[in-house]
């Protein structure tokens, strides 16, 4: 059923800091290598190995200079985007066949593409282009929030997590339940001040982004001196040198 | 937002199709329109015809065309269901109007009721077609008050310059009908004037900003996410020329609304070949500015996911 749930008992989301991720792309490779056997498998590529290889990936890592005025430093920024299991999915209420639909249980948002008949509507519905179709299979496929791996009782239990975010290297990718204001992706989007994307839209995301720290303007004072002078010999055949040459 | 074929075909051909049987509906039942068999036929075959031409092409760009069917079933929520539903069940009532004007040469009492009910359903079904596009927040040029106001007029104009050409052919003189078609014409060029002038000068709450969480005064790609078109560069980072706009536009003005009213005025003040030539083209001119215009309305609705892509503003 394409109509929404009422209320969630989870918001399982991701808490992605913009702060640290140095755009590594690690997270978007390690999505598609496990989502491509996972739940929404196969991850289908076209032209893999061409001039313009095309195929469905769930993360895409972008980078932007971000110019804030004359006072404040420029930025790069470097912004995973991938599906952030909105609470009002109007990807899900679009959807005429019943594939899309939004987990009562956790929030979490998927495509059963049985179902699918591909009409693509789902992705306009998307204001954040998390939604890629499969040319191959006809169907639409999207980010599952590794629902395969974080209930997956035969791995070990640190490994209960999203690909992503145990790929990162920079730990910038954090996976928890943000209806619970005492687990650690709460915590996080209190104190860094997490915001959601796109709020004008009132898709309600789940998933939140750490903006980046306020950067230093002034150097750090580290005790040496603010500026280096030339180092003159006393003695010897340099002292000779530089006497000669100062003349 | 990449202006498919099929779409395209399917909102031009079912616009016209359900204007048609919606005014042969309420004409029909007022005792406007001939009783004659023939003429019912031939309005009512060219009036299912092209809503079926429509909704057929409609599933030809589907991922799996075979499972159609499925797209019935989620009404509650979906106005792309909702579509699907009052589009079959809207041949249930235009059949019966059928039965009555062929058979039995009547288009009053109960086929009447036919018609009325058959013509609100057509407009139902019009409405929700709108509705898709109405509803997607994600596209500011279709999420405006005057994108519904906009289908419905061009359905009914389109569907009143079809009437009246048949009238011609049938040599009738309904003028209420043809002094209706000027009105619609008229009135289909205000609302679709306002539509330009409104998506020409508001755009998107959305801005790069928000897009990415991080405010700044101005936000440029640096590095792209991938080194050539994927998805959604494709399917919505569609972009037409500004100065390709203008010249559709003015095609579209052209074709879709002063061809067609200097036509119809033609027919309505002559009679004979004169007026029937001139409503027909008049029907050819508004069908291929009606195609011109839903290609506009593609190629000028920016989504919201190019501002990750470049745009500064949707
Ligand atoms: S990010 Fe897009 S695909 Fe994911 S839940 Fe929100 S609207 Fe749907
Ligand atoms: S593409 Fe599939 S999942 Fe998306 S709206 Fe259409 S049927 Fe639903
Ligand atoms: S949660 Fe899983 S599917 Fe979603 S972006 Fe991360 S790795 Fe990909």
């Amino acid at each position: 059923m394409t109509s929404l749930p009422q209320a969630t008992n989870k918001k399982l989301g991701l808490v992605i800091d913009l702060d640290t991720c140095v755009g590594c792309h690690a997270c978007a490779t390690n999505c598609k290598e496990w989502n491509t056997g996972g739940h929404m498998a196969p991850l289908t590529d076209q032209n893999p190995y061409g001039k313009k290889p095309d195929g469905v990936w769930f993360n895409r890592v972008h980078s932007f200079e971000v110019k804030r005025g004359k006072t404040n430093p420029g930025l790069t920024v470097n912004f995973p985007r991938s599906c952030l299991h909105c609470e009002n999915a109007a990807c899900v209420t679009v959807c005429p066949t019943g594939a899309s639909y939004k987990r009562a249980e956790d929030g979490i948002v998927l495509v059963n593409t049985d179902k699918c008949i591909g009409c693509k509507l789902c992705s306009w519905a998307c204001p954040y282009g998390a939604r890629e179709f499969d040319e191959d299979e006809g169907v639409m496929k999207k980010c599952t929030l590794c629902i395969d791996r974080i209930y997956n009782k035969t791995l070990e239990p640190e490994d209960r997590q999203p690909a992503c975010v145990l790929t990162c290297p920079a730990g910038a990718r954090h996976f928890g339940d943000l209806s619970d204001p005492d687990s650690n992706v709460s915590k996080l989007v209190a104190e860094r001040a997490g915001r959601p994307l796109m709020p004008e839209l009132g898709y309600k995301p789940t998933n939140s982004y750490l903006p980046p720290r306020a950067r230093r303007v002034e150097a750090a004072n580290i005790g040496a001196e603010k500026q280096l002078e030339a180092v003159s010999p006393r003695k010897g055949f340099l002292s000779w040198i530089d006497n000669t040459l100062s003349r | 937002m990449h202006p498919a074929f099929s779409v395209i075909l399917f909102t031009t051909s079912s616009g016209a199709g359900y204007g048609l049987l919606a005014l042969m509906g309420i004409f029909g039942a007022a005792g406007i329109l001939p009783q004659d068999r023939w003429f019912g036929l031939s309005g009512l075959f060219i009036a299912l015809g092209l809503v079926t031409i429509g909704l057929l092409s409609s599933t030809f760009h589907l991922g799996h065309p075979e499972r159609a069917w499925r797209a019935i079933s989620q009404w509650r929520s979906s106005w792309l269901s909702r579509e699907g539903v009052l589009a079959i069940v809207t041949f249930i009532p235009a059949g019966l109007l059928g039965i009555g004007w062929v058979f039995l040469e009547t288009t009053t009492g109960f086929w009447g009721v036919m018609g009325i009910v058959g013509a609100l359903l057509a407009m139902l079904t019009v409405i929700a077609t709108a509705m898709i596009y109405r509803s997607l927040k994600t596209i500011h040029q279709w999420a405006n008050c005057w994108t519904l106001p906009g289908y419905l007029t061009l359905s009914i104009m389109t569907g009143a310059l079809l009437l009246s050409a048949l009238l011609m052919i049938f040599d009738e003189h309904a003028r209420a009908v043809h002094g209706m078609v000027i009105f619609a014409v008229v009135l289909a060029w205000i609302v679709k004037y306002v539509y330009w002038r409104f998506i020409a000068t508001s755009k998107s709450l959305a801005t790069p900003s928000s897009a990415i969480a991080v405010d700044g005064a101005e936000i440029t790609p640096l590095d792209p996410p991938h080194n050539s078109a994927n998805y959604l560069m494709k399917e919505m980072g569609f972009i037409v020329a500004r100065k390709h706009a203008d010249k559709l536009r003015f095609i579209s003005y052209a074709t879709l609304f002063a061809m067609p009213l200097a036509l119809s005025l033609m027919a309505y003040l002559s009679s004979g070949a004169m007026g029937t030539i001139s409503a027909v083209v008049a029907v050819i001119s508004a069908i291929v500015g009606v195609a011109v215009e839903r290609w506009l309305f593609f190629a000028e609705a920016k989504h919201t996911v190019n501002l990750y892509y470049g745009a500064t503003s949707v």
